[in-house]
């Protein structure tokens, strides 16, 4: 049992949708018809060009050939992490960070799910290998990103408290204590919130993609349990790990706030 | 004892300063705003990176954990920060403080469970000396710490610093635009220019 396939006319009918709310703006002087008409290019574009690559992939599935894909994909979510951070660290090593916290995490557990739990033969079959990562690489990248970009920020405006706490002979760890901790929380609740919402409020994509596909609802529960189990692991992990190595960026051997290491936009 | 000495310290494109302040001595410093005084005394507690060389005694700056260097010469910044609710929590034992000391800066015993956010200026200012006293510093760097208090508080600070120093045998740097405070509390007195050199008070 497959999927039904589309046709361009099919996807033509849904673009009308969006030209339709794209005259809704106009009217309603929102603005936003330019951005929506660019986005909704860019959505095909890109997706009919991994689709391409995907099904290239699939013919040939390689090591190196997956390997490769999955580093593009690191590099990207990477580029994401620093371009959404009001103030980040500047130069190599604040990308060397965001990205080393991702590919740690999101790698070693989605090793640790292809090779132990699903255990194909191979087992970076692309076809399971390149979406887990992807979901991994993208909810990873959410919670790194909103996690360090609140560590930086609330460290920049109370910079004078956490001052007055190394005056008070408190070490570096000690007085951005609290500042750690909220952001950590901040990278690590929308995925715990979200787990808990699963099925109640919101039916996860990945699982309707795989219902829709004519697997069994039960099947597909089971791929979607696993899957937000290694969601939470990874962006839990990948949040401690960038958050203690931002704060020690942050400090230098003195323990003194080095803010001058931090670039705004 | 406890003689705080600067020695050929650079931080930024200040300096070199080179003094020394005894063990209950009282240097005090004075200049113009934005002259680089606090700078001074941030550079001193380590809070700034610099070169040159920082003692206490024999005790080197760069030979001890930051932390630990900060404890034992500390630094009152001119506006303190409070960072949880209530004062007393600021404190590592608030019940050790002494009650005289609370008394000279105006306070009961029950200051210690105040509201740190209904606290005035002058307040969070006075309590500030006794969290910073609470770590028995060796030397105390004071930057403007009667700047927010009327004369009554003024007298009761300088009056607690100057007993505790004698006391403790610890040097001061006191920071004032004051120079009538300077008279009274200051052994002797450092002028920084607007340049950031330092020259004595009074002299041309």
């Amino acid at each position: 049992m497959g999927v039904k396939p589309l046709s361009a006319f099919d996807l033509s009918l849904a673009a009308g949708l969006v030209v339709a709310l794209a005259l809704c703006s106009w009217r309603l002087r929102l603005g936003l018809e330019k951005r929506m008409a660019i986005s909704a290019l860019r959505t095909t574009v890109q997706l009919l060009l991994i689709g391409q690559v995907l099904r290239v992939l699939f013919a040939h599935a390689s090591f190196p050939f997956v390997f490769a894909i999955s580093m593009v994909m690191l590099m990207v979510a990477g580029r994401e992490v620093g371009a959404r951070q009001h103030r980040r660290i500047k130069g190599v090593s604040g990308w060397l960070l965001g990205t080393g916290s991702m590919f740690v995490s999101s790698f070693a557990v989605a090793f640790f799910a292809l090779a132990v739990v699903i255990a194909n033969d191979p087992w970076y079959t692309p076809q399971y290998a390149i979406p887990l990562l992807g979901m991994l690489l993208g909810n990873t990248m959410n919670g790194i990103a909103l996690s360090m970009d609140r560590l930086t920020e609330s460290l920049w405006q109370q910079r004078q408290t956490v001052e007055q706490r190394l005056l008070l002979g408190q070490t570096s760890l000690e007085a951005i204590h609290e500042l750690r901790q909220q952001a950590m929380r901040s990278g690590m609740i929308p995925i715990i919130n979200s787990m808990a919402a699963a099925g109640l409020v919101s039916l996860p994509g990945m699982m309707t993609g795989q219902i829709l596909g004519g697997s069994s609802p039960m099947d597909a529960v089971k791929y979607q349990i696993l899957i937000m189990f290694l969601i939470c692991a990874g962006t839990g992990f990948g949040v401690v790990t960038a958050i203690t190595l931002t704060s020690r960026k942050l400090f230098d051997d003195r323990q003194r706030l080095r803010l001058d290491v931090l670039q705004k936009g | 004892m406890d003689r705080l000495i600067v020695d050929n310290l650079r931080f930024r494109d200040r300096g070199p300063y080179s003094f020394a302040i005894a063990g209950g001595e009282c240097l005090g410093l004075q200049g113009e705003s934005g002259a680089g005084k606090t700078l001074l005394l941030r550079a001193i507690v380590d809070l700034d990176p610099h070169q040159g060389s920082l003692r206490l005694d024999d005790l080197e700056c760069d030979r001890m954990p930051a932390p630990q260097w900060r404890k034992k010469v500390s630094m009152l910044p001119a506006e303190s920060c409070w960072w949880l609710d209530v004062v007393a929590e600021h404190f590592h034992d608030f019940h050790t403080v002494s009650q005289e000391h609370l008394a000279l800066l105006g306070f009961g015993p029950e200051v210690g469970g105040w509201q740190v956010s209904r606290l005035s200026t002058g307040e969070k200012q006075r309590l500030a000396i006794l969290r910073m006293l609470e770590n028995r510093p060796s030397a105390l760097l004071l930057d403007e710490p009667t700047a927010s208090l009327d004369q009554a508080n003024s007298n009761g600070v300088e009056q607690l610093l100057g007993e505790y120093s004698r006391g403790n045998n610890a040097p001061l740097l006191w920071v004032s635009h004051d120079p009538q405070q300077l008279d009274r509390v200051a052994d002797r007195c450092l002028f920084m220019q607007a340049d950031g050199s330092l020259k004595p008070c009074g002299g041309e």
